[in-house]
């Protein structure tokens, strides 16, 4: 890639800087600038391949002493009792599954809306400034969604929890809390911290979906249209079919993004370590907010726990979006186009 | 056919109109809404015995997508009825997204404007006060300067590096290229408190630095890199091939073309990669939490001692139960808030422009050389 290009002399029929057919051979001779240059380049590569590699090492060897105190049961044992030897990130795990399940049940629908609307329905004066809305919605820092949720969200979502716990709950016995008439034992859920969780991936979603709808082919489209579709049938036939992986890949981010959220949850939630299968009853806990709670009142074997968790963690979401990312891929190449 | 040749002005039939709001769908929403307001409102309110307003709403959603369905039905057949429906629950869908974007500014403005309007807010720190004091004592003094330095540390060593793997991935491609843009990419998918964990791990634990705010922008560092490098890859590639070409047509090396031709000519859009990377960790809360240390003082130096920023200090002040604090809170959440709306806005300035293109200033210094040189 070095471009110094010298002509090797005047051509002369044999010898050096001609080879075997008689054609003039041209080498570069990449001044000491150009190869600065691209080890340069080569070595800041190489660094963010060092950083994560570095995350995960320091994890690991962190975590170690804790994963080996503990075995299986590090990911079996749902207390978390450093002080008398055992602890364990099971109920941790399914806190955080619950959560980033409640996520998606807002922010999936939602989205899938709101990227329809935003590439098919909306007037072409809106477009580009719904698109800078969701960008800039995508923007705003998790604390300030944080405090919209504890102080504004929270109290409105406590009167569907209690509708939902006393009309519904004696048919559907995972909606059931202890004390259905207390306001108090519906708030700091798994469902409020869930619904706000949902509303910070919402334009994640958003964003990936309506960049796949917008690049469903035209003449596909103008076909379905022109056969009698209407708009919906044209969406049916032509634009979801094309957008199937961005769709899947872009629901994956999301789940990515609502499994590492911290903020929003530790700000909301009540911690708990119990396996609860009431998510509307008050307490719950994720991984990423028992880091965020117990950080600095822990040392020695406690830490190291904790730094197991965060490995956890880590893994979880880099699998989750390596998958992601394969299919958003996919589905960019054109690969997902059979109609 | 016979009547339109002969008068073709006169009988023309009517434009269809293809998109936009005809006067059949404005009158069958506006039915449906009010019918469904007015029955809602006497089942709900009347019959059953059921209150709040968030129930009501949902209700009358319920029923209003219901008696759209009843009145589309009167003049369109079964595939006009679904979708009619299908674009009222698109649209829905996209004004519950700028509902809830426009609910979160508003909110956190009316409540933080309290704290806004007092000068010391924006010069004093909360060191030496109560948290019940009035607000018109302490501010965010300590928490500006923090955020600030943590800030621009992080955009010193991100930034070179950022670009540079950027350089990597769209010029000298060599052949780590692949798996050097699919680690990035994870790299944007860390979650913020493993970061902080990472950097907690490593400086606090392994070589037993103190918490301070050296250690919070090299946590920031891991969420600014990728967004620094994705985007400025992406900039990149919009440089055309052809200008690359003639640079190295005339005999230039890969670094003179890189430096004089590419770099420049996507100047704009690397201007837009660091703010946009800028506005991502201005923001970011749960890494700075674990390794910024926590005070309330003002501290200068981000080699020494715990330094707090504008979201540790949102993140502190939220959790006292104290009505004041929590205005200041909101203040902050502002100030945070509009710093991210301005790099956001300025982003969108600067990367609006093709590259290339120039703004008045560089086009009349640009001008002005050409005029010296030729003289």
């Amino acid at each position: 890639m070095s471009t110094v290009l010298v002509p090797e002399k005047a051509p002369p029929t044999t010898g050096r800087g001609v080879d075997s057919r008689g054609r003039r051979v041209i080498k570069a001779r990449p001044t000491p600038a150009e190869r600065t240059f691209v080890a340069a380049a080569r070595s800041a590569a190489l660094s963010t391949l060092v950083v994560m590699g570095l995350i995960g090492v320091f994890l690991a060897v962190g975590a170690w002493p804790a994963l080996q105190s503990q075995g299986a049961g590090f990911l079996t044992e749902s207390q978390w009792l450093p002080e008398a030897g055992t602890f364990g990130i099971a109920s941790l795990l399914w806190g955080t599954l619950l959560v980033g399940l409640f996520a998606l049940v807002v922010a999936v629908p939602c989205g899938f809306g709101a990227a329809l609307f935003i590439s098919e329905y909306a007037p072409r004066s809106l477009k580009r400034p719904l698109v800078t809305l969701v960008d800039l919605m995508a923007a705003v820092p998790s604390i300030i969604y944080a405090m919209w949720a504890l102080f504004f969200l929270q109290a409105h979502l406590l009167t569907i929890a209690e509708f939902l716990s006393v009309h519904l709950g004696p048919v559907l016995p995972f909606l059931r809390v202890k004390v259905p008439d207390s306001p108090s034992s519906y708030t700091s859920s798994a469902f409020i911290a869930g619904i706000a969780v949902g509303v910070v991936v919402l334009p994640t979603i958003t964003s990936i979906m309506r960049e796949v709808f917008s690049q469903a082919p035209v003449g596909e489209r103008e076909g379905a249209i022109a056969l009698g579709a209407t708009r919906w049938g044209m969406i049916r036939t032509v634009v979801i079919p094309f957008g199937r992986s961005g769709i899947v890949g872009g629901i994956m981010l999301g789940l990515g993004r609502a499994l590492g959220e911290t903020i929003v949850v530790y700000a909301l939630i009540s911690p708990m370590f119990e396996f609860t299968t009431h998510p509307l009853e008050s307490g719950t806990n994720t991984i990423a907010a028992h880091i965020a709670s117990r950080y600095s009142e822990s040392g020695g074997l406690a830490l190291s726990g904790l730094l197991g968790a965060g490995l956890v963690l880590f893994a979880f979401t880099l699998v989750v979006n390596t998958l992601a990312g394969l299919v958003v891929s996919r589905s960019r190449s054109g690969a997902a186009t059979e109609i | 056919m016979a009547t339109a040749t002969a008068a073709p002005a006169a009988t023309r039939p009517p434009r269809v109109r293809i998109g936009g709001l005809s006067p059949e769908v404005v009158t069958h929403v506006v039915a449906a809404g009010a019918g469904s307001l007015a029955l809602v409102w006497i089942v709900y309110e009347r019959l059953l015995p059921l209150h709040g307003a968030i129930g009501f709403w949902l209700v009358w959603y319920v029923v209003f997508i219901v008696m759209l369905a009843a009145v589309s039905a009167t003049t369109l057949d079964r595939m006009g009825v679904v979708d009619r429906v299908v674009g009222a629950l698109v649209t829905t869908a996209g004004m519950i997204l700028v509902a809830c974007l426009a609910g979160i500014v508003v909110f956190t403005v009316l409540r933080g404007k309290q704290a806004l309007g007092h000068l010391n807010f924006y010069t004093e720190t909360t060191a030496f006060i109560g948290p019940e004091a009035p607000l018109d004592h302490g501010g965010i003094y300590a928490a500006m300067v923090g955020t600030l330095e943590q800030v621009a540390m992080s955009v010193v060593m991100s930034v070179p590096l950022g670009i540079a793997t950027a350089v990597y991935l769209s010029e000298v491609r060599g052949k780590l290229a692949r798996l050097v843009r699919s680690v990035v990419e994870a790299m944007s998918a860390v979650p913020t408190i493993v970061a902080g964990l990472f950097i907690y791990s490593m400086l606090v634990l392994k070589f037993g630095q103190e918490r301070c705010g050296l250690a919070a922008s090299m946590a920031l560092c891991v969420s600014m890199i990728p967004v620094v490098t994705t985007t400025a890859e992406v900039v990149l590639r919009l440089v055309p091939g052809g200008l690359r070409e003639a640079s190295l047509a005339l005999g230039t090396t890969q670094w003179q073309t890189v430096r004089r031709v590419v770099l420049p000519t996507a100047r704009a859009g690397l201007v837009t990669a660091v703010l946009l990377g800028v506005a991502r960790v201005i923001g970011e809360t749960s890494p700075v939490l674990l390794v910024a240390g926590s005070t309330s003082e003002l501290n200068y130096d981000p080699t020494h001692g715990p330094q707090v920023s504008l979201p540790l200090f949102v993140f502190n002040q939220m959790r006292l139960p104290l009505d004041q604090a929590i205005a200041r809170a909101f203040g902050a959440a502002v100030v945070l808030l509009v710093l991210v709306v301005v790099l956001f806005g300025l982003a969108r300035i600067v990367g609006g422009r093709s590259p290339g293109a120039m703004s008045k200033r560089r086009q009349r210094r640009m001008n002005r050389s050409v005029r010296g040189e030729s003289l």
